[in-house]
């Protein structure tokens, strides 16, 4: 196992120096006290995630590690340059689904996956997003496995969530700890925000003119990402508004306020394509803005991300990236993904299922770490029965080796031990492409596991990338 | 602003407002329940009564200090128990959680389970009681005190300050309602001496009995009362000032906006009135009938309030 601070043979890394110092110097028991003040001011402040129909408390704390994860800077250069074309990549494969789909044509991505893919619109053939730009936040997460090796576990085109815990780790730790920043070698991320409104005012529809009207677009305070919708909209100084707000008139989209109705030029909406709107979509949705996707797809307002971005996203989509750097840009790809199994196809089909015990099995469709099968962790019951569902249904999984993940020593039963972590950064896309240098960091808290998922135990830190 | 945010200040902080005035009329109720002779008359339905939660008993039923501190206190289904309103408080500042200051949420949100763990069983109730209510209004305390110290004044400013001023002024009115139809029999002459301990009652639920003192010496006549409740200009929970306050905040947002409604005029007129009545006048032509008629004003109010800006 690689080991962030201490390598593979307890070698002191450099990056983590400072970090080493600190927690010398500091000790396990007042950690653990600080630790408790921090999440003390977590649950003050609010930041908390709901969790509804499960009983006991409904708002919970994501758990946070004191201990930042660090990135050197040439590492971070690396990542950097790897994300940016990822999310020009997959933008540049989004556009092309939904005109000539040169891609298909050429053989590289089997049209089914695209045309068959329940996240694709037939409806978005032929729109002409502002900037080309479908994805505005791409959100990508990269496992670590050795010194250099950084993969690509997984993307996420639509709405990917966690930001609001990169800025407040961030702020807590500067708050508790402002020794650690002395000498400002960590790089800040608190512009995120401002590059945020940035791109999305970037992405203004051609109706609009003059200043855009940005807002952003959330189900309801019982979302179970709420905290995060009110947050970004708070530190980018626009309003946070819900479906029942907002409606269209005239092919435009306006809000009610209180001087009466006042025009919305983007909305970055954190709500599904399904419930967007109930004349496109799910007429069923009590979410949605009826109208709304008509007026998208008139020019009259911007959907953040573009309805249909979901299509670039799907686990077994994500094999074809590497295919989409080369064919898009020409350019090799910097970043590689992690090896992966189609089921859908019959030879690799027979080599997962050959190999169950070995391999990390997951829903083509799923999330949030549910449904996997985790081979060398299962029993030969758990296998059988996942073997059947592969048989049943082969297009909807995937597989890939257990990885080894890089671990980071962390705070647990009154001690610091090495804990699996994942990295998530944010790639904001408008008609320029920004990259704040930092991301969210998950960490799976309980010893051993490779899980990471804040729904399965998991927690985060602070991410630090060092400057020069 | 957006209708729905203007909505959601205006009632948080009527509910703020609400939990604290609640609070102070549970003690009230404590107060008359250890006057001599209190077992005699229905001191606790009068208290439910202001509070708004009569309809929780039955008519002809004796309430008991502890089934009413229950229903002021816990009750879930009682919307004006301080539990009822200090959550809705929360859950319309949480809807809006832009407009507000950290401070003023964190006011919102420290603590706001607290109330789901109080024991209702008797003893224990007593006992934690004065703590209870303590923190209650030292919630509303820090809660305007967070919102005068770090929010924009901008029309979401003028919103939630009209929210807590309509608040108050019916607050004050129903409890004079209540006081003024339980303090007068039929046959008897208003102010009479035996009303003195049941007026000061009066005073301390609207934490005035001090301010009192300073303007009246202790002279507890029961029109001196009424007189300070709803004309004195400086009380700061008086009528008149209440509504005056009201009209501020309304005035700056028809500036704001370029446009007068309803509500405007409804606000000026009762303070007009009010600026203009002596106490005397107001018990000639029935106070009583003054109250009834300056509830429904104060209800129209409202809702002439949410008309005019969409909510």
């Amino acid at each position: 196992m690689f080991n962030e601070m201490t390598g593979r043979d307890g070698t002191l890394r450099e990056p983590y120096a400072g970090v080493a110092k600190w927690l010398e110097e500091t000790g396990v028991d007042l950690l653990q006290r600080r630790s408790e003040e921090a999440e003390a001011i977590f649950r003050r402040i609010g930041v908390t995630f709901a969790v509804y129909g499960e009983g006991g408390d409904p708002e919970r704390l994501i758990p946070f590690d004191l201990v930042p994860r660090v990135f050197a800077a040439a590492e971070w250069r690396r990542l950097d340059r790897g994300i940016r074309q990822r999310a020009r990549a997959l933008n540049a494969f989004l556009h092309d689904v939904y005109h000539r789909g040169e891609i298909l044509r050429a053989g590289l991505v089997p049209a089914d996956l695209v045309y068959r893919n329940a996240a694709f619109l037939p409806e978005m053939v032929g729109v002409e997003p502002p900037g080309r730009v479908y994805s505005h936040i791409v959100g990508i997460d990269i496992v670590r496995t050795g010194p250099g090796d950084f993969q690509v576990l997984e993307d996420n085109c639509r709405t990917p969530s966690g930001v609001s815990y990169m800025l407040e780790n961030r702020e807590i730790m500067m708050r508790m700890f402002p020794e650690l920043f002395d000498g400002g070698r960590v790089m800040p991320v608190d512009d995120y925000p401002d590059s945020l409104r940035n791109t999305l005012e970037e992405v203004a529809p051609a109706a609009c003119k003059g200043e855009p009207t940005c807002v952003v677009l959330t189900p309801g305070s019982l979302n179970s990402a709420y905290y995060e919708h009110s947050f970004l909209a708070d530190l980018m100084g626009v309003e946070l508004v819900e479906p029942q707000d907002l409606f269209v008139d005239e092919g435009l989209v306006w809000m009610r306020t209180t001087r009466g109705p006042t025009r919305v030029d983007v909305i970055y909406r954190r709500i599904d394509d399904d419930f967007i709107d109930p004349l496109a979509f799910r007429p069923d949705s009590m979410l949605g803005v009826p109208g709304i996707f008509d007026a998208y797809r008139a020019g009259g307002v911007t959907l953040c991300s573009a309805p249909g971005a979901g299509v670039a996203d799907d686990k077994a989509v994500y094999c074809f990236v590497p295919d989409m750097i080369r064919f898009y840009l020409g350019e090799a790809p910097i970043l590689e993904n992690v090896p992966t199994w189609r089921c859908a196809e019959p030879d690799a089909r027979a080599h997962v299922l050959d190999r169950l015990e070995e391999l990390v099995v997951k829903e083509v469709h799923g999330s949030g770490g549910y449904g996997m099968l985790i081979g060398p962790r299962s029993t030969a019951e758990e296998r059988a029965a996942y073997a059947r569902r592969i048989e049943a249904e082969p297009d909807a999984f995937i597989a890939q080796p257990t990885l080894e993940l890089s671990a980071c020593p962390t705070l647990g039963g009154g001690d610091l031990g090495p804990r699996h972590v994942d990295f998530r950064p944010y790639c904001l896309v408008g008609r320029s492409m920004r990259l704040v240098p930092g991301g969210l960091t998950r960490v799976a808290l309980r010893e051993g596991s490779l899980v990471v998922n804040s729904s399965q135990g998991g927690g985060v830190k602070d991410t630090w990338i060092l400057s020069e | 602003m957006l209708s729905r945010t203007a909505e959601h200040l205006y009632w948080m902080a009527r509910y703020i407002e609400r939990a604290e005035s609640t609070a102070r009329l549970i003690e009230m109720g404590q107060r008359m329940a250890m006057l001599p002779g209190s077992g005699a008359r229905d001191e606790w339905r009068s208290v439910v009564m202001a509070a708004g939660a009569a309809d929780l008993f039955g008519k002809d039923d004796r309430i008991t200090e502890p089934a009413a501190v229950r229903a002021l206190l816990l009750d879930p289904a009682n919307t004006s128990s301080i539990r009822s309103c200090l959550s809705k408080a929360r859950a319309n500042g949480k809807a809006v959680r832009t407009a507000l200051t950290r401070e003023m949420w964190e006011a919102l949100n420290d603590g706001w389970r607290r109330l789901e763990t109080v024991d209702g069983d008797t003893a224990a109730l007593r006992r934690e009681l004065p703590d209870i209510l303590d923190w209650t209004r030292a919630r509303a305390t820090l809660f305007r005190g967070a919102a005068e110290a770090g929010m924009l004044r901008n029309d979401g400013w003028d919103f939630l300050r009209i929210g807590g001023f309509v608040e108050r002024s019916d607050m004050v009115l129903r409890l004079l309602d209540v006081k003024y139809y339980v303090l007068l029999p039929e046959t008897e002459v208003v102010g009479g001496g035996r009303d003195h301990h049941q007026w000061t009652s009066v005073l301390y639920a609207t934490s005035a009995s001090r301010a009192f003192h300073h303007v009246y010496r202790g002279d507890y006549a029961p029109w001196k009362i009424a007189d300070f409740l709803i004309l004195n200009r400086a009380f700061p929970r008086s009528l008149l000032h209440c509504y005056r306050e009201t009209g501020v905040h309304l005035d700056r947002i028809a500036r704001r906006y370029g446009k007068r409604h309803d509500c405007h005029t409804t606000a000026n007129v009762m303070i007009a009135r009010l600026e203009d009545a002596g106490m005397g006048e107001l018990f000639r032509d029935g106070l009583h009938e003054f109250i009834g008629e300056a509830i429904r004003v104060t209800g129209r109010l409202s809702s002439e309030i949410s008309r005019a800006y969409h909510f």
